[in-house]
């Protein structure tokens, strides 16, 4: 198989500093096939199409085209040894128009224009400047643009995600097409509809290592899915969650904390509508870019809602600018200290800031040290580094940027993958923190890209797809496997309820191992 | 034609305005004429120089500060080399002296994509670097220039096949400055490699996934603004006779006719014409401070006015134009 195969990517290996992002992943595609390649978020897929690119060299590997070892340093090279990608974002320059575009990648005119007739773009003027079209056209004459120099391997990212379901179709359409011809395509999608309608293989990546390629066919959702979580089911089980859950104490009928209908936001967030009561924490679980950053920007007032309302404690609010989001009590902690706090100023400079910054005044000292002093000893932050919060490890800064919020007496928190890069005994002591919170009747959303944390310290979990609310789950049954088909918008499977954590799926029928 | 009227409407507002300028020169000043003309068009050759330099670098996604003293650079060593030679050997100083800034920029561009610190620390460094060496060269404003070299700029010139009454109106100061910069600018612009440059500074990793060579295209761009600078640098001996190593105000003047000129700090957007149009602006409306015998205090407060507000007003316009 190997040698008649167009691409043979085996042994890939990348790190960057500690973190191995690629242990040894492979990827063969045959001619004529459409190769899906699949993973959880993290799971190194991004990192291997850099790297099958050009745009990022591997530490290890080997990279055969057409049989031919070949090492590819940038997009230009990859480009004339027939491999072409279209990324998640247009690729296209936003100030030149669109027949300068075509100039600077040298692309023929004509069956540019012939791709994007059949792509279903029927008027385009070659003189706008890409800047003002629409992101789904962009994304078209992307398409179009690789599909013109007919190269052998095509690689998609991601690409139907920001079209339309007419112009989606049209694409899929001349994926199938492009087959015929004898070229492949590597398609990445997080839409397993799109894959069993298109694909005949698909590799799956977990953790940066290949752990299976499988034949796409009927039910074959179950088996990627299995593949994808791997062991980590088990890990889950393990550690356990302090089960005094809010969910049993939780009044029936009062007004929620916080009532989200029908928000949209931006081009990703569509329609999401969902209660946070007070006392509880509320997972959020979603893919990559399904619309999770535009929920938490416009929750934390940085960005604007372009439809829906919110409501606090029953009174509807809207937020100009994050101080309207921090005065109704709700609060922002992101997954990247650095865009929280003052990394050159102090702790104690760093935890008084929100409090103070909203008056110009004088500052009464007594109180301030007195809340800091307060928080700080709540948290148990190592307070050696007294000096610059930079000083601080990660897990540390996290606890800043959360005890900062507590000294306000806020009721509120937004969390966005607060536990992302961080050592697992402070990430213990986020969760309790969490949940200590929710009992004393604070609430808390809480966005995270590790699913077993929905049973650690959540009450309900949020799934959310394509800009949707999916699924809204109890604790008690948002295992990994149910959360992770919620997210790939499977419905849910009865089974799974019934017995939570079923066993990993290696070596089962119809699968064949990565290479050993 | 509207693409043409669209793509360069920011230049078109900018020339009105420059004729605006004039008419109202003209009524302040009865007497204003060809010669008048023809010394704003020398008093604005350094600068327009200055400002080409800028604006290509500026397209590329950076900025130089070291533009003015790498005007001085090449002025002195200019200037230090016809020092007593022949007429003839001036051809041989002007070509050094173009390749000389030219390996000026490349130094710079190298110096932006190996360190890859901000475009503006490094070449603030070489502000200072280009200054010592321009003092090295020639301590004291002084060596000589060629007398055929210095005749380039004065007076006008007769163009076949046009009557003496138009060209009467037309400096030769200003035709250098237009066969100069279009030989350089015209190819450029029609080529990969302008497309490329404009493509960097419009979006860096767009650029690099496009297959462009970005940091060669940088390096580029930051030559081609020596190659400019040089040619300011040139100019300045040319119109003065000597080389003075402490550059003149050149620097902040090419960054405010880069903006009134309407291109983008940002990179990746505007052209060579506004900005050169903004030059004469500038230059013009000192003058006209200068015929109404205006405090010249209050002529550099009024010329931060007139940026601000045509920059505010051709935003309000690019605004309107989108939605409309």
């Amino acid at each position: 198989m190997t040698s008649e195969s167009l691409l043979d990517a085996s042994g890939v290996c990348k790190s960057y500093g500690p973190v191995a992002a690629l242990r040894d992943a492979s990827l063969t595609v045959g001619p004529g096939e459409v190769h899906a390649l699949v993973g959880a978020n993290g799971a190194g897929k991004s990192t291997l199409v850099k790297i099958l690119t050009g745009a990022v060299r591997p530490d290890s590997g080997r990279i055969l085209i057409r049989g031919r070892d070949r090492k590819v340093h940038s997009p230009a090279e990859a480009r004339r040894s027939g491999l072409v990608s279209v990324y998640q974002e247009p690729a296209l320059i936003p100030d030149l128009d669109v027949a300068d575009n075509l100039r600077l990648t040298g692309t023929p005119v004509d069956p540019f224009m012939k791709w994007v007739r059949a792509l279903g773009i029927d008027k385009l003027d070659l003189f706008e400047t890409a800047r003002d079209l629409p992101l789904a056209v962009l994304r078209i004459l992307d398409l179009a643009r690789a599909l013109a120099i007919e190269p052998d391997v095509l690689l998609l990212d991601e690409m139907t995600a920001a079209l339309p379901a007419n112009l989606a179709e049209k694409v899929l359409d001349v994926v199938r097409r492009q087959c015929e011809t004898g070229r492949s395509v590597i398609f990445i999608s997080h839409r397993f509809l799109e894959i069993s309608a298109l694909c005949d293989r698909a590799t799956v990546l977990r953790d940066g290592e290949t752990v299976g390629v499988v034949d796409v066919e009927a039910g074959v959702e179950e088996q990627i899915v299995e593949l994808m979580l791997g062991t980590r089911t088990e890990l889950g089980r393990a550690a356990g969650k302090p089960q005094q859950s809010a969910g049993d104490r939780r009044p029936e009928g009062e007004t929620p904390r916080l009532r989200i209908s029908n928000l949209g936001a931006g081009t990703k967030l569509e329609d999401v509508s969902f209660d946070l009561q007070v006392g509880e924490v509320l997972g959020v679980i979603a893919l990559e870019g399904q619309g999770q950053d535009e929920l938490f920007g416009v929750l934390s007032g940085s960005r604007r809602a372009l439809t829906g309302k919110i409501e606090v404690d029953g009174t509807e609010a809207r937020f100009r600018h994050p101080a309207d989001a921090i005065r109704a009590g709700l609060v922002y902690v992101p997954s990247n200290r650095v865009d929280a706090l003052l990394m050159q100023r102090s702790v104690r400079e760093n935890i008084a800031l929100p409090f103070c910054a909203g008056a110009w005044g004088p500052i009464d000292m007594a109180k301030e040290n007195v809340r800091v002093d307060g928080a700080i000893e709540r948290l148990q932050i190592d307070t050696r580094a007294q000096g610059e919060v930079q000083r601080l490890s990660g897990g540390n800064q996290q606890k800043v940027t959360i005890a900062r919020w507590i000294a306000t007496g806020v009721q509120t928190l937004l969390c966005f993958d607060p536990t992302r890069g961080i050592d697992i005994r402070t990430k213990r002591e986020i969760y309790s923190l969490l949940r200590e919170l929710a009992a004393q009747g604070s609430s808390v959303l809480l966005y995270t890209s590790e699913l077993e944390e929905v049973q650690l310290v959540c009450d309900r979990a949020v799934v959310i797809f394509g800009g949707r609310v999916v699924d809204v789950l109890p604790a008690d049954i948002a295992n990994e496997p149910t959360l992770m088909r919620a997210a790939y918008g499977l419905p849910r499977e009865v089974s799974s309820d019934a017995i939570p954590g079923s066993a990993p799926a290696h070596g089962a029928s119809g699968i064949e191992l990565g290479p050993a | 034609m509207t693409q043409t009227v669209r793509r360069h409407g920011w230049a078109i507002g900018l020339f009105a305005l420059l004729v605006l300028l004039l008419i109202i020169t003209k009524l302040i000043q009865p007497g204003y004429g060809a010669s008048g003309i023809g010394s704003l068009a020398r008093a604005a050759l350094p600068f327009a120089f200055a400002t080409a330099a800028q604006v290509i670098v500026v397209i590329a996604g950076g900025i130089d500060l070291s533009i003015a003293s790498m005007m001085a650079v090449t002025s002195v060593t200019a200037a230090a080399m016809m020092d007593g030679a022949s007429e003839e050997f001036a051809v041989v100083v002007v070509l050094f002296v173009l390749l000389l800034g030219i390996a000026m920029g490349m130094i710079n561009g190298i110096l932006v994509v190996l360190t890859r610190v901000p475009d503006i620390v490094v070449t603030l460094a070489m502000l200072f670097v280009w200054e010592g060496v321009a003092l090295l060269i020639l301590r004291a404003p002084g060596g000589a220039a060629a007398e055929w070299l210095k005749g380039i700029i004065v007076g006008t010139a007769g163009i076949p096949g046009l009557p003496a009454e138009i060209t009467a109106w037309i400096p030769k100061a200003l035709l250098v400055l237009v066969v100069c910069l279009g030989i350089v600018w015209l190819p450029l612009r029609r080529s990969r490699l302008g497309l490329s440059i404009y493509a960097v500074g419009s979006d860096a990793l767009a650029a690099f996934r496009s297959g462009v060579a970005v940091n060669r295209t940088k390096v580029v761009a930051y030559a081609v603004a020596g190659l400019f600078a040089a040619m300011g640098g040139l100019v300045l001996t040319m119109s003065t006779g000597i080389g003075a190593p402490i550059p003149g105000p050149y620097l902040l003047a090419s960054v405010a006719a880069v903006v009134l000129g309407g291109v983008a700090l940002g990179g990746g957007r505007g052209g060579l014409l506004g900005p050169i149009i903004a030059v004469f602006i500038l230059r013009l409306v000192r003058t006209d401070l200068t015929l109404l015998s205006v405090d010249p205090n209050i002529t550099t407060v009024i010329e931060g006015t007139i940026m601000v507000v045509v920059v505010i007003l051709g935003g309000l316009v690019a605004l309107r134009g989108r939605s409309a």
